[in-house]
């Protein structure tokens, strides 16, 4: 009993002192707030494929009453701005090339001959390939102003009617997407980093040695190096979490138990990782290095910005040792769309595998360094 | 303060006064120079005030100070590294403080820790350094020869500089700054962390090198023998210059204040130390080869001391004054002002006697083989360790001191032997058997971030030592290793001596059987050395069994049994005593040396 | 002079035997580009294809079946017919259907009277997937009915306007286009910056400046025996991207090759400059590495356009993104790339870039100074 007691008090002291040497040091106190807040505010706010503002020529040969009224319908909502009006088809190329406008307009001569004649006047829209994103939804948005048009102009009821309703995010704001999959984006950036260089950096410092000549055992030195970096990647998830709530109001619609399980999850399996990395390396400059190779393709295999599903396949299964695509996974439709754990129970699978393989590889390497 | 040495500063006056009419007699020349940081906090700390230095052309000038005292400012401030806060400094006639760029173009200057580059060869670095100081190309090839020669590095032209011994490293800086053949040569304490036959190596290419071209050096050091060997010596302390004038000047100080007392059966000559230097007419005591050396106060008597043991004899010997001694005195006078210094320790129990020989075995090595890939670093060593012990481990640079050193630790696995510490293997046994032992690593391994005692905290916490206790102990150690006024200032700003103590008090937090001490008096000044060795011998006297690796050999004296490494091997193993006596010398230091050539010889005569 | 060259060819020499003998270096530079390249350029997009749609046919009359007969032979989507909406709902909270397209059981009977309805529901979960397929869906409909309204006399289109799209520089419709000259701009501020930068640091944290700095070496000296190696790195980086892009993935390049090269060669004095500016303000090698990421590469990946439009960001990021010199690059190889040579783009955004190159090269001059600090 008394044993125990002190084995307790061991693991006690052994996290006392991570979280003090942490949060004591300037320089990783730096780097737990400032890109906290940079990461919310900015990517909160830059990350957007929606459409806000589209500078475009207007190239009207029809100059007729019916052309006018369309223009005024697209510039009605604010998106499309005017900023050039052509007079000739040889001058809609130089606004594109140049970035000036992302797109061009062109009525043709005969647009308002055919719909006064019940035919189907034709608009002609380019726009700038450079920006797909933006492209296909210009498009998206004339078509279905010109839809709106038409219908009010034959005055009738139409033969369909598509009624489009999008579940979970009915305005489709990709910033709803976007937002939490910041949660676990912040801790493949910090706790990646800050549990890969807590190893390395007793390493350099002479403080392992140090610490591997106690009566800890290496399941306490394990203890007590992943629990900091978890908690920090708790709070900055929560930071995160209160972030999309409050300021960019986003509804959360799922189970925060659900929510914090998964957190939790992911940061332990990204620790996990941490420490293996930080184990394979003697420097601190090497873990940065190492962790930075790791960071980039995990963010780009993770779905985050572009589906995993329009990956080639054999890049799919790659994705599969990725925790970041699963995080994002599970958070995204806990939060959104408030999936019960059923529905996302797969996700669980490849986070726990990833933490299951890192923890005992790296709490074994402490002691086992390949030399 | 006033600097009492009077030639340098009379040659300095005197060219001040004949003013710019003949040729310059000063390579250097600073006048009340003083420079202030400021610290984290905004609070400004001076490194260096008021400090008049001058070094003559042709001369060579030695800077002495304990750890901390400005040394590294100075050379830095020469050579236009730091601009000074206060002052004037020529520099070869020209003003440091505009003219920094054509200084650092003529003078060669050696940082305490040169800066190689690791990635690269021996060669490469040679050839960059000779790009850089623009060695000329007829003379460039034949010269890089030349001091690769000198400094021994010729066979290993083409291995990495990263992949060389300390010793090599240093020799490698050396011949790197001594490419340009410099007027002026500034060395920040080159042989810092070298072992004696390094060291002697080192002195012997400065020597040479400045002989044969006439260069002028001003040198920082810790060791008082290379001092002695300069010219001038000035000793600074806590930025100020507390005594300058040539080597013999200086240790005049110390006449007639000198004593030599031989250890008398049952009690060692560390024993008798520590109880001298609690005696307050004693200012300083220190072993001496197999004899013990003390200082007395200004006004101290020897006869009294006569009966300072009840009971026991003692008997003790004028001898001349060293430039120690005065050093010594110097430190101790400058301390009366100044607080910072250590208060003295407590006398050990000395009627406990020496409890080494009779005890158990705690320590057991046997056939102990390390091989890194196809380079063994230890081969067949084997020894004992009897409890109450100090056991001494030495050996140059890449002997495998430290490679033994972990092993004992539990730090690396052996490649073969048998290795049992306090009766376990501690890279078997479970991590209870670490409980037993303790351990001060070379570099100064305590969390910087961390206080004082959230330190001692961590450690009493991993330790097992419950709540209660861990208090009371945190508080005892504390004040035994006199760093209750600095408990909460942080680990990492503490002073090198402070640095010391605090890895001493948390190795020991724990009451280990067994003490493990790195190189742990590397680095640190005179008198913080004199205070670890009594706190050493006081363990020792409570039978605390002590492993401790050195560079200082005048240390090894302190230790019951020493073992002397070279290249893997043991090739000397026992008392002081007989370890000098196979040396065929008076002092550990030659011992040591001629010890280690022998076998060298021996071992090339008739290689494996 | 002749002193001068020849120290800074020693600098040189002693850099590139590091970059040589340090794996970090060459992971950074070569070979972590080499896989960005490769793993955007097969994988990144945000093209809809295959996305699964369960149609519930609560009328199953072959009129029903013809209006969501598109869905069949396109490459967009992969539709799985259910009966009830109940059935369609539980796929789309398995995540095995991004879409639901229902007919209602009277839609035959009422598109005989002329007044159909037909309910399109989405996943929000994955806005972007949403907002496409949500497009393409409306499309594919309104063909049927103007088809459907054509076969049978019932013109629902009297008077209607057709909008006829066309994607300039982007003929595929393919939005790794999109990306791969973007991650070019990526890899070059990463190399540039973020390997500069700590290997600038590493010399200030091992004192081998403090060596160097005693010498005859002019900073200006230290500066260029960083800046070329580093330049020469991160071209070779450059290089290899562009051929892998262009010959293993088929990126369109229609530009001049000497204004590219021109270009990237400013931009990455630029980046280069940046690195050493950094590590001469911080000099220590954890900082330098979150500088350098929190100054260039996140701002980078953010606000120069690279995913996100910088005509959707408001105002105040906008302005952000403008001041970041690889906005201009990014703008400007994406041009190069995608659309030719547009020499108005080109030769403004070059000129911006030599600005500032010129203005880092001379900041990171004046930092480099021959003191300790």
């Amino acid at each position: 009993m008394k044993e125990f007691y002190r084995r307790l008090q061991a693991i006690g002291a052994m996290l006392q002192k991570e979280f003090l040497a942490t949060l004591k040091d300037p320089a990783s106190r730096v780097v737990l707030i400032v890109p906290c807040i940079l990461q919310g505010f900015l990517f909160g706010y830059a990350a957007t494929y929606n459409l806000a503002e589209v500078p475009y020529a207007l190239y009207d040969e029809s100059k007729s009453i019916y052309s006018r009224s369309f223009v005024a319908h697209l510039e009605g909502s604010g998106i499309f701005q005017r900023v050039q009006t052509l007079s000739g088809s040889a001058e809609m190329a130089p606004p594109i090339d140049s970035g000036q406008v992302m797109a061009v307009v062109r009525i043709s001569r005969d647009f308002a001959d055919r719909i006064s004649r019940g035919e189907t006047g034709t608009v002609q829209l380019i726009t700038d390939g450079r920006n797909p994103m933006t492209s296909g939804l210009a498009q998206n948005y004339v078509s279905s102003i010109a839809a709106s048009y038409s219908q009010e102009l034959s005055g009738r009821t139409p033969l369909l009617t598509i009624q489009t309703r999008t579940w979970y995010n009915p305005n489709e704001i990709t910033q709803w997407m976007f937002l939490p999959s910041l949660i676990p984006l912040l801790a493949i950036t910090q706790v990646l980093l800050l549990s890969g260089l807590s190893v390395a950096r007793e390493r350099e410092n002479g403080t392992f040695d140090q610490l591997l000549v106690t009566p800890l055992h290496p399941l306490e030195i394990l203890i007590g190096k992943a629990v900091p970096p978890v908690c920090i990647g708790l709070v900055q998830a929560t930071l995160m979490l209160l972030l999309s709530l409050f300021w960019f109001q986003i509804p959360f619609s799922g189970s925060v138990l659900l929510l914090y399980t998964f957190i939790l999850l992911f940061l332990v399996s990204c620790v996990g990782i941490g420490l293996t990395v930080s184990a394979l390396s003697s420097t601190m400059q090497q873990v940065m290095v190492y962790n930075f190779a790791c960071m980039m393709p995990m963010i780009l295999l993770s779905g985050f910005a572009t589906p995993v599903r329009n990956m080639p396949v054999w890049l799919q299964y790659v994705t599969y040792v990725n925790p970041f695509r699963f995080a994002i996974d599970a958070i995204r439709h806990i939060y959104l769309e408030g999936a019960p754990f059923s529905a996302i129970a797969f996700d669980a699978v490849p986070l726990l595998m990833v933490a299951c393989i890192t923890m005992p590889l790296a709490g074994w390497m402490f002691r086992h360094k390949l030399a | 303060m006033v600097s009492e040495g009077s030639s340098v500063m009379d040659a300095a006056a005197g060219q001040r006064q004949h003013g710019e009419k003949g040729t310059q007699t000063m390579a250097l020349q600073s006048v009340r120079i003083g420079k202030t940081f400021s610290n984290q906090k905004g609070t400004a700390v001076t490194a260096l005030t008021g400090v008049d230095l001058c070094v003559p052309y042709g001369k060579k000038v030695a800077l002495i100070g304990p750890d901390g005292a400005g040394k590294t400012t100075f050379l830095r401030l020469a050579c236009g590294l730091f601009s000074p806060s206060e002052g004037t400094m020529d520099v070869l006639g020209l003003a440091v403080e505009t003219d920094a760029g054509r200084i650092q173009a003529k003078v060669g200057y050696m940082p305490q820790r040169f800066g190689l580059y690791e990635d690269l060869s021996v060669q490469e670095n040679m050839n960059l350094y000779a790009d850089l100081l623009a060695v000329p190309k007829e003379v460039r090839e034949e010269r890089i020869r030349h001091l690769l020669t000198l400094t021994g590095l010729a066979p290993f032209t083409g291995r990495l500089a990263g992949r060389l011994s300390g010793g090599m490293k240093q020799k490698l800086g050396l011949a790197c700054t001594l490419l340009r053949m410099p007027p002026l040569l500034l060395l920040d304490e080159p042989t810092v962390g070298v072992d004696p036959l390094s060291r002697r190596e080192v002195w012997e290419i400065i020597d040479t090198v400045v002989k044969d071209e006439g260069m002028t050096v001003l040198v920082s050091t810790g060791y008082m023998e290379e001092a002695e060997q300069a010219d001038f010596v000035y000793i600074i302390d806590q930025g100020r210059i507390l005594a300058s004038g040539t080597p013999q000047e200086v240790t005049d100080k110390a006449v007639s204040r000198c004593f030599s007392l031989v250890p008398t059966a049952g009690i060692s000559a560390r024993m008798l130390q520590a109880l001298f230097l609690s005696n307050e007419q004693i200012l300083d005591a220190v072993p001496d080869g197999r004899q013990v050396r003390l200082t007395l106060r200004a006004g101290g008597n020897p006869r009294q001391l006569e009966t300072a043991l009840p009971g026991i004899p003692l008997s003790f010997t004028p001898v001349a004054p060293r430039l120690e001694d005065s050093f010594m005195i110097c430190l101790h006078q400058a301390s009366r002002t100044a607080s910072s210094r250590e208060t003295p320790l407590p006398p050990p129990d000395w009627t406990v006697g020496s409890p080494s020989g009779g005890g158990k075995t705690v320590i057991e090595v046997r056939e102990l083989v390390r091989r890194f890939g196809d380079f063994t670093a230890v081969d067949r060593t084997s020894f004992s360790v009897q409890d109450g012990e100090i056991f001494g481990l030495l050996g140059p640079n890449g002997a495998g001191k430290t490679t033994t050193f972990r092993m004992l630790c539990g730090l690396l696995p052996a490649t073969s032997g048998t290795l049992f510490v306090a009766g376990q293997d501690l890279r078997r046994s479970p991590a209870e058997a670490r409980r037993n032992i303790g351990y001060v690593a070379q570099k100064f391994s305590l969390y910087t971030m961390l206080s004082v005692r959230e330190n001692l905290e961590f450690f009493g916490g991993v330790y097992g030592l419950l709540r209660q206790a861990r208090t009371e102990r945190i508080s005892e150690v504390l004040e035994e290793f006199h760093l209750l006024d600095v408990a909460d200032t942080l680990a990492g700003s503490l002073p090198l001596g402070y640095k010391q103590r605090l890895s001493m008090a948390a190795a020991l937090l724990h009451k280990p059987k067994i003490l493990f001490l790195d190189e742990a008096t590397s680095g640190i000044d005179p008198l913080a050395r004199r205070s670890f060795w009594h706190r050493i011998t006081n363990l020792a006297a409570a039978g605390t069994t002590i492993v401790i690796t050195t560079h200082f050999m005048e240390e090894a004296a302190y230790c019951d049994r020493i073992m002397i490494q070279d290249q893997g091997q043991t090739i000397a193993l026992g008392t002081p005593a007989a370890i000098m006596e196979q040396g065929e010398a008076e002092d550990m230091n030659h011992a040591f040396i001629h010890i280690v050539e022998k076998k060298r010889a021996e071992r090339k005569a008739n290689p494996v | 002079m002749r002193e001068s060259i020849r120290r800074i060819q020693a600098l040189m020499y002693k850099e590139f035997c590091q970059i040589v003998r340090d794996k970090s270096t060459v992971l950074i530079g070569i070979v972590l580009p080499l896989v960005l390249i490769t793993l955007v350029a097969s994988g990144m997009s945000l093209d809809v294809t295959d996305v699964p749609i369960a149609v519930v046919l609560e009328d199953s009359s072959p009129l029903a079946r013809d209006a969501v007969s598109f869905l069949e032979g396109s490459a967009y989507f992969e539709p799985r017919y259910v009966t009830s909406m109940q059935e369609a709902e539980q796929l789309m909270s398995a995540q095995q259907a991004d879409g639901i397209v229902c007919i209602p059981s009277d839609f035959s009977s009422r598109v005989a009277r002329g007044n159909a309805r037909l309910q399109v529901i989405l996943n929000g979960v994955n806005t972007t997937t949403a907002t496409t397929v949500r497009g393409y869906l409306t499309a594919g409909l309104q063909g049927w009915m103007q088809s459907y309204g054509q076969r049978t006399g019932v013109s629902g289109t009297a008077g209607s306007i057709s909008v006829v799209g066309r994607q300039w520089f982007n003929d595929a419709n393919s939005s790794t286009y999109l990306f791969v000259p973007g991650l070019i701009v990526i890899v070059m501020t990463l190399v540039g910056v973020f390997l500069t930068a700590l290997v600038m640091a590493r010399e200030w944290e091992r004192g081998t400046l403090e060596s160097l700095f005693v010498t005859p070496m002019r900073p200006m000296e230290l500066l260029i025996s960083k800046l070329v190696p580093y330049f020469l790195v991160a071209s070779a980086g450059f290089v290899l991207c562009v051929l892998l892009a262009v010959f293993g993935y088929q990126l369109p390049f229609h530009g001049s090759c000497l204004a590219l090269a021109i270009c990237s060669a400013e931009y990455i004095i630029v980046s280069v400059c940046l690195g050493l500016t950094i590590s001469s303000i911080v000099k220590k090698q954890f900082l330098a590495c979150q500088l350098a990421l929190f100054v260039s590469l996140l701002p980078t990946v953010m606000f120069s356009g690279f995913v996100f439009d910088l005509h959707s960001v408001p105002a105040a990021i906008r302005v952000v993104g403008h001041l970041l010199p690889a906005t201009y690059y990014m703008e400007f190889v994406k041009t190069i790339f995608l659309a030719g040579n547009n020499w108005f783009l080109l030769a403004r955004n070059g000129t911006i870039l030599a600005a500032y190159a010129l203005f880092f090269l001379a900041l990171s001059l004046r930092l480099a100074q021959k003191r300790l600090s």
